[in-house]
């Protein structure tokens, strides 16, 4: 290749002490590792008041020489020394002029530094603190949404809630379907195991139709929409956030609360008890599957004593659960997307955040809903 | 310079299944062309742009690179091609979870082996070349429009690339800002011999920068017309003449 030798750099003296000559030659082109601008700092001290360029011998130049150059004239700035462009290559000098034309924006540049531990607790501690306030609003908005709903004045598509209702309830039969049958089966094997001891095997029936009906249905299916849903409803809303069409819904004075919460909290209070008995008869079809193949119940005992163990209450108890999970779920997910910055990165962290906030308040609501339920005989 | 044109399209066209957006385009581009690519909406620009840059595989044709051609060459051949290009995209498409100084970075800490103080350096006066001096820390979702396409092309340049491929480059600029990056986009030209292609509707920016254009037409699904758009303007075809006359003479 023609003048592939590399970057020659010179400091000359000329005539006058006070001016400095840096010969540029070869050449500089960033693929070339080029000097650091600061290899000159020791040369460019008093009493030198002016630098010159002689880029005479220069071959070839990209950025690289331009960098240097700009690099060289900040050193330069600071220390009061008048930096002499003319002898460079005037396609340089112009991108240099042209580099230098817009000032820095001093108030521009911040950098936070790494926090320590106590600031990052502190942070930690006060965001937390302004959470709370904006998911008690969001909590407000979602009644005043419902109480227009109620009084019909909730602005909505019915083919959103439609689509909603089909994408949070039948497409989740599969994986509810899964979950539950092999949930079903453990809690059989558990069950029998400790009623073997006193052989009373017939009471898997009542152990495994009470647990899924009463409480592990609609836990199972709560965690599973929880993943599913409302991850997805985050990242829905979240991305609408990132493109403003949620700020193109406020311009035209429609409530993006009804126009895209309503819908999807509504759907998941409809489908998620729906889910909750679908799982429940899942669980007890495993039950039966296990009683019948291992420990030779059969299919009528296990009917009857299935129909005899399940009251009203347990099924009330049951979807009552669902349909508290199921706001849950809708109100986290549709929290966390209303919440979400705007770059790809905040809509991840709202999908995250959104799965965590939901099995998080589903635990908590579980706790205290089995506590009161006792407490009432229920 | 040798004699093989810098970028040469023979008989090009580009589909969406069934649907097709262009059919045979055959032009030249030749080193330090500013080359412009011109049409309506929605007749093909971009997707002409994404032919050329190996995003999207073209239906029919060959694209060549100083005789080389892409859509043929092994997948190290056409990594080595990519790499003389430095692409725009209309919306920017910078890297959001990244600030400025690390978009513009992340090519020259890919490529070039540099050590990371020069790498800033390098960072810091590519921003300061698109007036974006002193923005290194800032993400792109605190930044306007005009100062994401700004930085985007701080981004397309980091490498110093032989072609310059940009898509809209003025679309959502102010006019004195739209100005001052037709002059950069000229002097790139001038001082470091960029080719560069350009897909815009920007009159201003068509008649004062291009020195070479073809014209897509969207019902004819072809190129109308080609060459310097100040020709195109005084004896080009009719339908490019009102187009860079905003329908003003027929």
């Amino acid at each position: 290749m023609r003048g592939a030798q590399a970057w020659q750099l010179e400091v000359n003296p000329s005539g006058d002490p006070a001016t400095l000559v840096i010969a540029l030659g070869g050449r500089w082109r960033i693929d070339q590792h080029l000097p650091a601008a600061d290899t000159l700092q020791a040369t460019l001290a008093a009493p030198v008041r002016q630098i010159r360029f002689d880029a005479g011998k220069l071959s070839d130049w990209d950025s690289g020489l331009l960098t240097f150059v700009s690099g060289i004239s900040k050193s330069c700035a600071a220390r009061d020394i008048a930096v002499d462009n003319s002898g460079l290559p005037p396609g340089a000098q112009r991108l240099l002029a042209m580099a230098a034309a817009v000032p820095e924006q001093k108030l521009a540049a911040r950098d936070p530094g790494p926090q320590g531990a106590l600031a990052q607790v502190g942070s930690a501690t006060l965001e937390f603190v302004h959470g709370a306030p904006q998911m008690l609003n969001f909590l407000g908005e979602l009644v005043l949404s419902l109480l227009r709903l109620v009084s019909g004045r909730a602005r909505f598509r019915a083919r959103d809630l439609w689509l909603e209702i089909e994408e949070v309830g039948p497409r989740a039969l599969p994986i509810v379907s899964v979950i539950s049958f092999l949930v079903g089966l453990i809690l059989a094997y558990l069950g029998a195991d400790q009623l073997k001891l006193v052989g009373a095997q017939i009471f898997i029936a009542d152990l495994v139709a009470i647990g899924m009906v009463r409480e592990i249905g609609a836990l199972m299916t709560g965690i599973i929409i929880a993943g599913r849903t409302g991850a997805a409803f985050a990242a829905q809303l979240g991305t609408m956030q990132v493109n403003e069409e949620i700020d193109a819904y406020q311009t035209l004075g429609i409530s993006a609360f009804d126009f895209l919460v309503l819908p999807r909290v509504l759907a998941l209070m409809l489908m998620v008890p729906l889910l909750t008995l679908y799982s429940a008869f899942i669980g007890m079809l495993a039950g039966l599957l296990v009683s019948l193949t291992i420990f030779d119940i059969g299919v009528f005992e296990y009917y009857t004593e299935t129909l005899r163990a399940l009251e009203f209450k347990q099924f009330a108890v049951g979807l009552s659960k669902g349909t508290v999970y199921g706001a849950i779920v809708a109100f986290a997910g549709c929290l966390r997307g209303m919440q979400c910055g705007r770059s790809a990165e905040a809509v991840g962290h709202a999908a995250t955040s959104a799965v965590v906030t939901a099995i998080l308040l589903i635990t908590i609501a579980a706790s205290i809903m089995t506590i009161v339920y006792y407490q009432l005989g229920i | 310079m040798n004699a093989t044109p810098h970028i040469e399209v023979r008989d090009l066209a580009m589909a969406y299944g069934d649907f097709i957006v262009q059919r045979g385009l055959d032009f030249t581009v030749n080193q330090g062309d500013i080359f412009v690519v011109m049409g309506g909406n929605g007749c093909g620009k971009t997707t002409l742009m994404r032919a050329l840059v190996g995003l999207q595989r073209p239906a029919a044709g060959a694209v060549l690179y100083s005789g080389e051609d892409f859509w043929n060459a092994g997948p190290e051949a056409q990594q080595r091609l990519k790499r003389r290009l430095g692409i725009l995209f209309q919306g920017g498409a910078l890297w959001s979870s990244l600030t400025l100084a690390e978009n513009v970075a992340l090519p020259l800490a890919e490529y070039t082996g540099l050590a990371p103080a020069r790498v800033d350096e390098i960072v810091a006066f590519k921003l300061a070349l698109v007036g974006l001096a002193g923005f290194e820390d800032f993400y792109p979702a605190e930044l306007s429009g005009g100062m994401k396409k700004r930085a985007a092309l701080a981004r397309a340049m980091a490498l110093d690339p032989d072609i310059l491929v940009i898509d809209e480059p003025s679309s959502g600029l102010d006019p004195l800002t739209a100005r001052r990056l037709d002059e950069l986009i000229m002097e790139l030209r001038d001082s470091l011999g960029t080719t560069i292609v350009v897909v815009t509707h920007e009159l201003a920016s068509i008649l004062s920068i291009g020195n070479n254009s073809i014209y897509l037409d969207s019902e004819s699904h072809t190129m109308i017309a080609t060459g310097h758009p100040q020709d195109a303007l005084k004896n080009g075809h009719p339908k490019v003449r009102q187009f860079l006359t905003r329908g003003g003479t027929a």
